[in-house]
């Protein structure tokens, strides 16, 4: 979680300071839902993810310079500067396919199931999206096909819609749904389909695992919302950073400027597990901050590689278009 | 040598390359669309059943499906059936299939097949009468062959399975009936590899699939009147063989391009523009093109056979190009 965390407000400052252009999307604030349900994977299930990609593949192990250095459009990326933010994959960490439409993913990953199904492989997919993915017709397309070929296939949506900073609860998903709660719509092909506080990582685990379990079962595709609450750096336009990151705001939330802090106090996923630990002596608040601090360190120097990695020779451009 | 017709090559084909390579699937169609012959697909059913699957009526989803899961290791051949309905299939054939290999920096290969019968087949009318290669021409990523004789048909299905890339395969259903002669141990016939149909020394007239039975025929007729017409069928439109057509130019001077996409930004302008670019100098007078003409596909036969590249519309464009 302190990895996402850091890794993005970094990539903000890099935004800003102008070292790439391009526009991005952040997954701060779902470090609860995502870091918890991968750790339930086995390490050669498929993955797909969208354009809030970061935080997944980091999750999964993703190098962090690596990450840096496609998002910068530079030779050492991940995907060698040909996809950027919205299309990082790592086919070795399961990740083959990002894609920058939202509902886009959401066929392939039935694709991934099939094809596991039918080489009698065990893997299960996952399919990591957020609300509005439910609004495009792939969505329900892909669910009937799931449902119909008992594909081994979960759904993990992320909403993190649910209320943003001021708005009254569960008044504002940011998605435009006749069918809500967003369960109705895999409900209806017969998809077990479940909500949860995806702020929550014990929470998340728990579900994740049971979910896991059945679909590696062979008892079909399984649907999870999983909700959180929007990040104020999320709200605008252009990502923005309201308040750096730092252990102690598990506590004292008194120096994040006042619009933002309700988020900070009560919203946030990684100062929420942080008190968790703390609270159930897993770990010292020290020990915590000794941790944050070893990985603001390895992503300073992620930063540091992925600012001096080369541009891509232009010809490149001609290259691995066919294989 | 023996001589089949063109839906038992085909099928040939597909028993062939099933029985050879389990990771093919099928995934919708019969890959014979209306045709009588349907009952050989029954056969095939019969043997591989399990490899087979009959999807709802989701171009978007199983076209998602067969993509995902041709990103796992499989080898799925998609039957769009009616060529416009590919349409429906669109963000994730022209959106997907053909960006990922190049957005993952070469790492996710996508060993796809989308099966479609194009063009004008009597009484389609306009949603099913579509010629959808042109637009698929301008979507980098994606290979496209266009057989239009059984021994084409065999070969260039055996390539397109076999390749690692997306595939679109332009078939018509006018072809299905034709027979011709298939060489004993025929071999796949490598992509890119433009084929004369008919050799000739006074005009060069490039066709594509059922348009190259036309334009034989038409070339049988000019004969008569002592001009002698060489046919060159590319026989995939990615790659493209331009060599082969240069070589050709190179001996009569004269071109004529017919096919059955429509005429604006349509297959035929597109070979007019690199023989405009390449091969000007070899020319004796202007390029002509005979294509469909630009509106939607009327349903009356004598409306429907009026836009289309006709054997008399043929015959008039070889009778201009060598006044």
């Amino acid at each position: 979680m302190f990895v996402i965390r850091h890794f993005e407000e970094n990539l903000v400052s890099l935004h800003d300071k102008g070292v790439f252009g391009g526009h991005y999307h952040l997954y701060v604030g779902q470090e609860g839902t995502g870091v918890p349900a991968i750790s339930c994977l086995r390490s050669d299930d498929y993955l797909f993810t969208t354009h809030r990609n970061h935080g997944h593949l980091l999750a999964r192990g993703a190098e962090p310079k690596k990450l840096f250095a496609e998002i910068l459009g530079r030779a050492d990326g991940l995907n060698k500067g040909k996809g950027g933010s919205f299309h990082s994959v790592a086919p070795s960490l399961g990740f083959l396919h990002s894609s920058g439409v939202v509902a886009g993913i959401i066929p392939l990953s039935t694709g991934t199931a099939y094809a596991s199904k039918a080489q009698k492989n065990g893997r299960i997919t996952v399919c990591l999206f957020g609300d509005g993915s439910l609004e495009e017709g792939a969505a329900p397309e892909a669910f009937n096909l799931a449902s119909l070929l008992k594909l081994p296939v979960l759904f993990l949506c992320e909403n993190n819609g649910k209320y943003g900073a001021g708005r009254a609860a569960a008044a504002a998903q940011s998605s435009s749904m006749a069918a809500y709660p967003l369960t109705d719509l895999p409900k209806a092909y017969k998809i077990p389909a479940q909500q949860i506080d995806g702020m929550d990582a014990g929470l998340v685990h728990a579900t994740i695992s049971e979910a896991v379990t059945k679909i590696r079962a062979g008892e079909g595709p399984q649907f999870i919302e999983a909700q959180t609450v929007r990040y104020p750096g999320s709200e605008t336009n252009w990502p923005t950073v309201p308040q750096p990151t730092d252990t102690s705001l598990a506590w004292d939330v008194s120096s994040v400027p006042e619009k933002a802090r309700e988020w900070y106090r009560s919203c946030d996923p990684l100062l929420i597990y942080i008190r968790e630990l703390a609270e159930n002596e897993q770990a010292s608040r020290d020990e915590i901050a000794g941790i944050e601090r070893q990985v603001k360190g390895e992503i300073a120097a992620a930063v540091e590689f992925a600012v001096n990695s080369p541009y891509p020779k232009p010809e490149e451009a001609e290259k691995d278009f066919f294989a | 040598m023996r001589e089949l017709a063109y839906y038992e090559a085909k099928f040939e084909a597909l028993e062939e390359i099933m029985a050879a390579d389990e990771r093919v699937h099928l995934i919708n169609g019969t890959f014979l669309s209306l045709s009588p012959y349907r009952h050989v697909y029954q056969n095939l059913k019969n043997k591989y059943g399990d490899r087979m699957i009959s999807p709802p009526i989701s171009e978007l989803g199983f076209c998602g499906l067969a993509t995902g899961a041709a990103m796992a290791g499989l080898r799925p051949v998609v039957d769009l059936s009616t060529g416009s309905f590919i349409y429906e299939a669109w963000p994730q054939v022209a959106n997907e299939a053909a960006n990922a290999f190049s957005m993952s920096g070469g790492q996710t290969r996508v060993p796809v097949v989308f099966h479609l019968f194009h063009g004008l087949r009597g009484g389609g009318a306009a949603q099913h009468s579509g010629s959808p290669q042109a637009m698929l021409w301008n979507c980098p990523g994606l290979e496209i062959a266009i057989p239009s004789s059984p021994r084409d048909v065999k070969g260039l299905l055996k390539t397109a399975v076999a390749s690692d890339n997306p595939t679109i395969f332009v078939d018509h259903t006018r072809l299905l009936d034709m027979r011709g002669e298939i060489p004993d141990n025929d071999k796949p016939i490598p992509f890119g590899v433009a084929d004369v149909k008919r050799k000739g020394s006074d005009v060069t007239l490039i066709a594509t699939s059922y348009t190259v039975q036309v334009s034989l025929q038409a070339a049988a007729k000019l004969a008569k009147e002592n001009i002698d017409v060489e046919v060159v069928d590319p026989r995939t439109l990615v790659p493209f063989d331009l060599a082969t057509i240069l070589t050709s130019i190179e001996k009569t001077h004269r071109v004529v391009i017919a096919d059955e996409t429509h005429q604006s930004c349509g297959v035929a302008a597109e070979i007019a523009a690199r023989i405009a670019e390449s091969g000007f100098d070899k020319l004796k007078t202007r390029i002509r093109r005979v294509s469909t003409l630009d509106v939607p596909v009327p349903y009356s036969p004598p409306l429907e056979a009026h836009i289309g590249p006709s054997e008399s519309r043929i015959i008039d464009a070889v009778r201009a190009a060598v006044a």
